[in-house]
């Protein structure tokens, strides 16, 4: 008794500390890029966020992180504005479209997507899709939608080259997985007494979508949306084949930039202690890692309030285990 | 809510379909058949295209021999793939262990405050960049040891994996019946002889899928092994050196201007395509079939 009292105690403790040495590494990982960006952001202060002028070279070193700031918040709005509508409709079209042989091969096809690395997504797009958008896609742009008012001023620039749009693009690919299958759980949840009684005042399969199932998944949807944000910004070897590595700040999509992962990747080889090169580099980690956490915390919280207002719908028997997890 | 109430009232009230609703109707399907083409064709294409240019890299010196001089036709990336599996089995051995005490701890003994916190950074975790975890380890072991080596390549990888399989485990775990923990429990089995013998057996497939699974993120990862491991144009067994691994190769011919290099980093992308899709829907099957065990 006495023993296996004593193997019970082990065995908790063992595995207590391999749960709890996660705490310590977000912690640690927190204090190191903290520590490590500090200097950086002591010499340049709050100029460091709001800075223009990247300039690495010793002596006259200037670190100004608003271009990546730019490029990193810039390419991810695309390719959520690009992806968000093509997820919900998925994820309605393989939960509420219940006939067709279709539907489960394309279940896997999505699921597959987000099991491809970063590295092909981005060796193809810069192979494949720059070309293409270079010579068809953006120059066709620029003579249509280029000539609209305001918005159009996003779509005229140089097409050639890398550039902010291709990158949003081949994003917009990555995320759709993700986004596609939390958006599949939240509409999955939606009580089907609410279907049933939309139908069966003889609404169509669209007012029953529009009615009935996307007044609950809203708020689910923003949360899955904002998860997609947060892997989109810190997406880094795809984005920094195909996005031109430029610094410049404007309208247009079609111009070269550059994104907060993009530069790290390219720069921490040369980065030194001399200056403060490698700390402003950790200091655009730490800049990367406050806007990913609030994007998470954000995803959670709007993830949360639509399985709550979803739970109470069901009976108890029905959802033994709620299909969206949330942690109490 | 009251908006929707609303709009089904505007439904019943014109029970026969007009023309309008219709038509809105049939717009709606279109759309949606429209997103779910859509979705997949980058699959298609890209899996496609990776295939055809990728196969004509791929021959006896492709796996044999380490990359010929730039310009030069011939050679190959063995270095790549021995980097590869020295950097991604040494994060498994890591990773597996830890992350399966922490499932094992959040599934069996989670039900206090302490394992609450631990599930959120869990969340957090799961949701920080992987270059992040590069810069951070790049930070630690590479400044600290003052080289890039395998062995700092494999802890960025741990950094990742370690919370996916953490997570996983933790939800395959809490598929298993409660029922049987109560009777093995009631046969006198500490508890966690219970776990070891009963619990986690219950759920091996389960598990074995989640660890592939972290196993195929970690073997695409390009961004923090970049940081860590740096990669190498020659053979390294050695854990304390920099080290080359398959992505981080495809990432150096893609940016390169020499043509034949190009051709190889296909066959490299080719390589990796399919060791990743190969665990990723080795992964589904096993768990598809465990599902229609415990059902």
């Amino acid at each position: 008794m006495a023993r296996s009292r004593l193997g019970d105690r082990t065995f908790r403790g063992v595995s207590a500390l391999a749960a709890v040495g996660l705490l310590g590494l977000l912690g640690l990982m927190l204090w190191v890029l903290a520590s490590g960006g500090s200097r950086a952001f002591a010499k340049f202060g709050f100029g460091f966020l709001t800075g223009r002028n990247w300039n690495p070279v010793f002596g006259r070193e200037q670190f100004g992180a608003l271009p990546f700031i730019f490029g990193t918040l810039v390419t991810s709005a695309v390719a959520l504005a690009l992806a968000v509508p093509v997820a919900v409709g998925l994820a309605i079209l393989l939960n509420e479209v219940h006939s067709g042989w279709l539907r489960d091969p394309l279940a896997v096809f999505v699921d597959l997507l987000a099991a491809i690395p970063s590295v092909v997504y981005g060796l193809w797009g810069l192979y494949v899709m720059k070309p293409l958008f270079d010579h068809r896609v953006e120059p066709f742009l620029t003579k249509t939608v280029g000539k609209v008012p305001v918005i159009g001023a996003l779509f005229r620039g140089n097409p050639n080259g890398g550039d902010l749009f291709t990158a949003g693009v081949i994003l917009a690919i990555m995320i759709l997985p993700i986004i596609t299958a939390v958006t599949r759980e939240v509409v999955a949840v939606v009580p089907r007494d609410l279907r049933e009684a939309a139908k069966a005042l003889g609404a169509t399969r669209y007012e029953t979508v529009r009615y009935a199932v996307l007044p609950y998944a809203r708020s689910g949807i923003v949360g899955a949306s904002i998860l997609g944000l947060g892997r989109a910004l810190g997406e880094t070897i795809a984005v920094s084949l195909v996005v031109g590595n430029g610094l410049g700040i404007g309208a247009s999509l079609f111009r070269p930039g550059f994104t907060i992962p993009a530069v790290i990747a390219s720069e921490f080889r040369e980065a030194t202690n001399i200056g403060v090169h490698r700390s402003a580099l950790l200091a655009l980690a730490v800049v990367l890692v406050a806007i990913a956490l609030v994007m998470a915390a954000l995803s959670r919280l709007f993830i949360r309030r639509s399985a709550k207002l979803i739970s109470g719908g069901p009976p108890a028997g029905e959802r033994e285990r709620p299909a969206i997890q949330v942690a109490r | 809510m009251s908006a929707s109430a609303a709009g089904l009232r505007r439904t019943a009230a014109s029970v026969h379909l007009s023309t309008r609703r219709k038509a809105k109707d049939r717009a709606f399907t279109i759309f949606l058949w429209a997103c779910g083409v859509l979705a997949m064709l980058p699959l298609l294409f890209i899996t496609g295209y990776v295939m055809a240019k990728g196969l004509s890299a791929l021959n006896i010196d492709f796996f044999t021999k380490e990359p010929a001089a730039p310009g030069q036709s011939g050679g190959g990336i063995v270095q790549s793939f021995i980097g590869t599996g020295l950097i991604v089995g040494m994060a498994v051995l890591f990773s597996v262990p830890l992350g399966l005490l922490a499932g094992v701890y959040l599934s069996e003994y989670g039900n206090g405050k302490l394992a609450s916190v631990v599930r959120f950074v869990a969340e957090i975790l799961l949701s920080t960049p992987s270059i992040v975890a590069g810069a951070f380890i790049w930070a630690v072991v590479v400044v600290a040891l003052g080289s890039f080596s395998a062995f700092a390549g494999a802890i960025a990888l741990t950094v990742i994996m370690w919370p996916i399989i953490a997570r996983a485990t933790e939800e395959i775990l809490r598929l298993v019946s409660e029922d049987l923990r109560e009777g093995a429990l009631a046969l006198g089995l500490p508890r966690w002889k219970v776990i070891l013998r009963v619990v986690i057996p219950t759920a091996g497939a389960g598990v074995f899928t989640a660890i592939m699974l972290a196993v195929a993120r970690g073997l695409g990862e390009t961004a923090p092994i970049l940081l860590t491991a740096l990669g190498n144009d020659f053979i390294n067994v050695h854990p304390s050196q920099p080290t080359d691994a398959l992505p981080l190769r495809i990432y150096e011919y893609a940016r390169t201007p020499v043509a034949s290099q190009h051709a190889i980093g296909w066959g490299g992308a080719l390589m990796l395509l399919l060791g990743v899709l190969l665990l990723s829907i080795t992964a589904r099957v096993l768990s598809n079939r465990q599902q229609r065990r415990t059902r």
